[in-house]
């Protein structure tokens, strides 16, 4: 469990990001951060106030020109600087993808280990209401890539924990948050118990490849990730009352992924209930319903389940989104189907 | 499309140049072509593994460039590298180890051919895709700026590279942070089959700097002491802070694209025309006539050249293969 306590001072996601940029921005100068319309906070406010303490040289405004930054970002941190690109959505990812999956992933590999590239990719993912095009779990895409790191925090004392990792790691770090989660002003913001938290002034960093359990049980282990871990969290404290103990597990980072703890939650329950916001078809989800079934498949009691978005771009209507986006309902239902089937022992 | 010929070579002496630079200058031309003629004799022989993109004809752009550069400065190569890593002092033995795929190539064979490079040198190992080193020269020259340090990063591209957009948004923050940036073309005229004027409307690359408010010129890339000139100027001019030069060097491939490419698409009287401007048999004579370093020490050099080629061979022939247990490791740092 994380050691958060539900007193003193809560902040959400975003301001606990903001801590962590600005922790670690006093403690490297090499530390810098660029992107698009960062000196005024960027698309959900990761950056505000930045500009005023370090100034337009490290808290750089980029053209529109994401092949051209995120390359600029990898020469950079080849020659020992640690920037931090922010996206105003992590779609915009893909017009660089050749520099990230290309160029950052394997230059220190094909190399021969000569160079390092401690970058961090700052992505808002996920469906959020925006079509299409500004809705992408991009967590999905980067997960099948080598030579990436990838983290997917959903609580604030964990984003700042984890952030401060990925920024004091010499490797490719795609962060990726989803854009429901950050509490920013004005920005939805998806409710569990978990959304707002304490956060420690203290210094604290978590370890990049650790998952966290965030609620104990016994009957069922429900792995999700990000929105889905909320909503998970919040049907799993509902089904208490009925005497339903769900195991939720947080992966936090997809690469490196904890199986360990994954798997004891399973050996314990003997159920499995997989949720992530991306496309069902070769999710991460899929990998690691692969590797359970591989590995301790036979302490299953009940063939495990996996809810995922169909294979279908993001609608716009609000009830076509909501139609197709796993959410609470579907969790309950699942997670009473799994607790009430497969065998007795 | 429009055959292109060599650029005038007007140069009647090399009296007002120092003798050291000049010898130098030659012995790294030599090195490239012998480098280049070897490893070719090696793959028809089915010797070495891979495949290859050999830069004969075009060696005085790299010699050119390199010589005007310091040991801390940085460049980056293109899939057609070796002569570019060579220029800027990665090591003869390393670089065919590498071409080898043995554990003592400078990349310890995980990169081959299309990724060679020795960061210890400023040869950042090649980036191998088409446009995408322009964006990761202007990083480092950023990281040069931001810590005060007068260091430069040469970008080496082809002519195909111009068409590409991540080189557009490159030049454009380099030119707009003026970054230390020296963006050097080595336009041979054609990507793989295709000729530059049957795929750009303007063949002039050096023009395109204008749109970007930064100086471009184009030089003949087989006069070895023109593109050293044009280089010498550009790096000046990155190292005073004053942002970047393209630097468009026109020059030829000997050969084909890659080893299976007999080039057969090009017109006889271009390749004749353009065989007939070898850069290294247009500096030769220059340097023996004006006596100073004489035939005598041309032959020396060149002998001395043949040897370096014959060690690095044999050192990359004898070196042994990775250790296949070790593969997985070195994904992160």
């Amino acid at each position: 469990m994380s050691a958060t306590t539900a007193a003193g001072r809560e902040l959400t996601i975003v301001q606990a990001m903001r801590e962590a940029l600005r922790e670690e921005m006093l403690r490297d100068r090499d530390v810098f951060v660029m992107g698009e319309d960062v000196r005024i906070g960027g698309s959900f406010l990761f950056t505000l106030g930045m500009l005023q303490e370090f100034g337009p040289e490290r808290i750089i405004n980029t053209p529109i020109s994401e092949a051209g930054f995120v390359g600029l970002g990898i020469g950079a941190a080849i020659q020992g600087m640690r920037p931090i690109i922010d996206f105003q959505y992590g779609d915009f990812l893909f017009c660089a993808t050749d520099q990230v999956v290309q160029q950052a992933a394997k230059l220190r590999y094909m190399s021969g280990g000569q160079v390092k590239v401690p970058l961090v990719l700052h992505l808002p993912t996920g469906a959020s209401g925006r079509g299409a095009q500004h809705a992408n779990a991009m967590e999905g895409f980067f997960f099948h890539v080598p030579g990436i790191k990838l983290v997917t925090p959903a609580t604030p004392y964990d984003a700042k924990g984890l952030l401060k990792s990925a920024i004091r790691d010499d490797n490719v770090v795609i962060f990726c948050v989803h854009k429901h989660l950050y509490g920013s002003k004005g920005r939805k913001l998806v409710q569990s118990s978990l959304s707002s938290q304490h956060v420690p002034e203290a210094e604290y960093t978590i370890p990049l490849g650790v998952a966290d359990i965030k609620k104990l049980g016994d009957d069922v282990t429900v792995v999700a990730n990000l929105v889905m871990l909320h909503h998970a969290l919040s049907v799993a404290e509902r089904l208490e009352a009925e005497g339903i103990r769900a195991e939720i597990v947080d992966p936090r980072t997809l690469v490196p992924f904890d199986y360990e703890t994954v798997f004891r939650s399973v050996e314990k329950t003997r159920r499995l209930l997989i949720v992530e916001e991306d496309n069902e078809r070769g999710g991460w989800g899929a990998q690691v319903a692969a590797t359970v079934a591989e590995r301790i498949g036979d302490v299953l009691r009940a063939p495990l389940r996996r809810l995922a978005t169909p294979n279908v771009p993001i609608p716009f209507a609000p009830p076509l989104e909501a139609a197709v986006l796993p959410g609470e309902a579907d969790i309950e239902r699942a997670i009473r189907e799994l607790v009430a089937g497969g065998r007795a022992t | 499309m429009k055959s292109i010929y060599p650029l005038p070579f007007d140069r009647t002496t090399v009296i007002d140049r120092d003798v050291a630079l000049l010898e130098s200058m030659f012995r790294g031309m030599v090195l490239i072509r012998l480098f280049e003629l070897a490893v070719n004799q090696l793959f028809l022989r089915g010797i070495m593994p891979g495949t290859i993109h050999l830069s004969y004809g075009q060696e005085a752009v790299p010699v050119g460039v390199c010589a005007a550069l310091r040991a801390a400065d940085f460049i980056t190569l293109t899939h057609r590298g070796h002569g570019q890593a060579l220029a800027k002092g990665v090591s003869p033995r390393s670089l065919m180890a590498e071409l080898f795929g043995k554990e003592t190539g400078c990349c310890r064979g995980r990169g081959g051919s299309l990724h060679v490079g020795d960061f210890s040198v400023g040869a950042l190992p090649a980036v191998a895709i088409v446009g995408a080193s322009s964006p990761i020269a202007a990083g480092m020259a950023f990281a040069f700026k931001r810590r005060g340090e007068a260091r430069v990063v040469c970008n080496f591209f082809g002519d195909g590279t111009v068409n590409e957009g991540d080189w557009h948004e490159a030049v454009n923050l380099a030119a707009v942070w003026k970054l230390p940036v020296v963006l050097i073309c080595e336009n041979n005229l054609y990507g793989v089959s295709t000729h530059i004027t049957d795929v750009t409307l303007n063949e002039r690359i050096a023009e395109r700097a204008q749109a970007y408010r930064i100086p471009g010129v184009t030089v003949n890339g087989n006069d070895v002491l023109a593109v050293h000139d044009a280089a010498r100027v550009a790096v000046q001019r990155a190292r005073d802070g004053e942002g970047p030069t393209l630097v468009e060097c026109l020059t030829y491939r000997r050969g084909g694209h890659k080893r299976d490419d007999p080039a057969t698409y090009r017109p006889q009287a271009e390749v004749d025309a353009w065989l007939a401007a070898d850069p290294i048999d247009l500096f030769r004579p220059l340097l023996v006539g004006d006596a100073r370093i004489g035939a005598e020490r041309v032959g020396a050099i060149e002998a001395e050249v043949k040897a370096t080629i014959a060690d690095a061979v044999a050192f990359a022939q004898d070196s042994p293969s990775p250790d296949t247990t070790h593969v997985l490791e070195g994904v992160y740092a």
